[in-house]
């Protein structure tokens, strides 16, 4: 069976989501560069598989699936027998599963991407980072950090007592703030919290992909 | 209110409880049903891996790069009168700008197929059903939809689905 091929940037960390969670699930994969640096992703050749052009698509045999969030979904229940249970064991802890999935993309996602954009994007494209803007979202983070902090002094992680999805989709996102916008306190001042990044940042099929 | 920050810490509806389980996050709500009730009524989710992992992409493009724009619209041109704030024209022809690219790539999918993630209608497609209700029918942008040949017709099949015209009807605010 021909390895699963994922078109992707190593810097990237949703590319490096998408390995990590292949790595999770031992299964075999090829990584297909795609060179952001050289807008390679804009290109007519890697536009025919993904129309919106941005990093990672996979190829899996005849498929051809894009945004990173329903790849870890589909591999999670592809290889569903094997390596590490992304889904939980019953019908509601797979919903809760997917409610804070939806809670990464939807609230933690978006601020913690501005405060990245605006901190480590804009002064690599020549401009300057727009401090109000850091402010306005850093607030909002804490908010949904907060949330977070409740829910883990009862929780080991998010949707409940096991690693999942939910968890791996947090991975990329915070490594950025952590270490590329030195927001590393939004972290370490939430005891819970603090205690879930070390613990699912430390996963060797993630940390890998850094060395 | 304390109440529904019992059910969901972050202050939003919707919220379900199906016996002892509460869940919320309207996307993972649906999800949860078409699961659960696989088997009766339509079957939401494709019948196969592939056609399930092409749900969840568009459902994906939905919720990451239609819903923003699309929200950004609705939230200046219907919301912010309400709240007593202006509306900001820059904001709005950004996002529109934003929605038309996105279009564009449904345009030339819907071209190619009957729904996002197939010959089948889907979660992918339910999912785009509130907010373009809103800019069709309450901000004045059914251009967006009508302009474009397969996301008309696509738009018009699925907004015509009697089980969204049952809650469509009562989408006002008091």
């Amino acid at each position: 069976m021909a390895a699963i091929k994922v078109h992707g940037y190593h810097a990237s960390t949703l590319t490096v989501m998408v390995l990590c969670c292949l790595n999770e699930k031992e299964v075999e994969y090829e990584l297909v560069l795609v060179d952001l640096p050289t807008g390679a992703h804009k290109k007519p050749e890697y536009l025919a598989l993904n129309p919106f052009g941005v990093v990672p698509t996979i190829q899996d045999g005849d498929l051809t699936l894009y945004e990173s969030r329903a790849i870890i979904r589909y591999l999670a229940k592809k290889f569903q027998g094997q390596g590490t249970n992304f889904l939980g064991s019953t019908l509601s802890e797979e919903a809760l599963v997917y409610q804070w999935c939806e809670v990464e993309g939807q609230s933690f996602n978006p601020p913690a991407l501005s405060i990245f954009s605006q901190i480590v994007f804009v002064p690599m494209r020549g401009g300057s980072t727009d401090e109000a803007a850091v402010e306005m979202n850093v607030e909002k983070l804490e908010k949904v950090l907060d949330i977070y902090e409740e829910r883990l002094s009862k929780s080991k992680y998010l949707a409940g007592d096991f690693f999942s999805l939910a968890d791996l989709q947090h991975l990329p996102c915070t490594h950025y703030l952590v270490n590329a916008c030195g927001k590393g306190d939004l972290i370490s001042s939430r005891k819970h919290v603090n205690a879930w990044w070390e613990d699912i940042s430390s996963r060797p099929t993630w940390k890998i992909n850094f060395t | 209110k304390p109440q529904h920050l019992a059910l969901n810490p972050f202050g939003q509806i919707p919220v379900i409880q199906d016996g002892d389980f509460t869940l919320f996050e309207s996307r993972a709500i649906a999800k949860y049903l078409a699961k659960k009730y696989m088997g009766q009524g339509t079957d939401l989710l494709g019948s196969t891996l592939t056609e399930r992992a092409l749900v969840e992409q568009w459902c994906e493009v939905e919720g990451q790069s239609f819903r923003g724009p699309a929200f950004s619209i609705i939230e200046q041109i219907l919301l912010a009168p309400i709240l007593g704030d202006s509306r900001d024209e820059e904001a709005v022809k950004i996002s529109v700008e934003k929605v038309g690219k996105v279009l564009d790539v449904y345009e030339e999918r819907l071209s190619k197929s009957k729904y996002l993630a197939g010959d089948f209608f889907s979660l992918a497609d339910l999912q785009h059903l509130p907010y373009t209700h809103y800019l069709v029918n309450a901000c004045g942008k059914g251009d967006l939809i009508s302009s474009r040949k397969h996301v008309k017709a696509w738009w018009e099949d699925i907004s015509s689905r009697p089980a969204w015209k049952k809650v469509a009807e009562k989408m006002k605010f008091k």
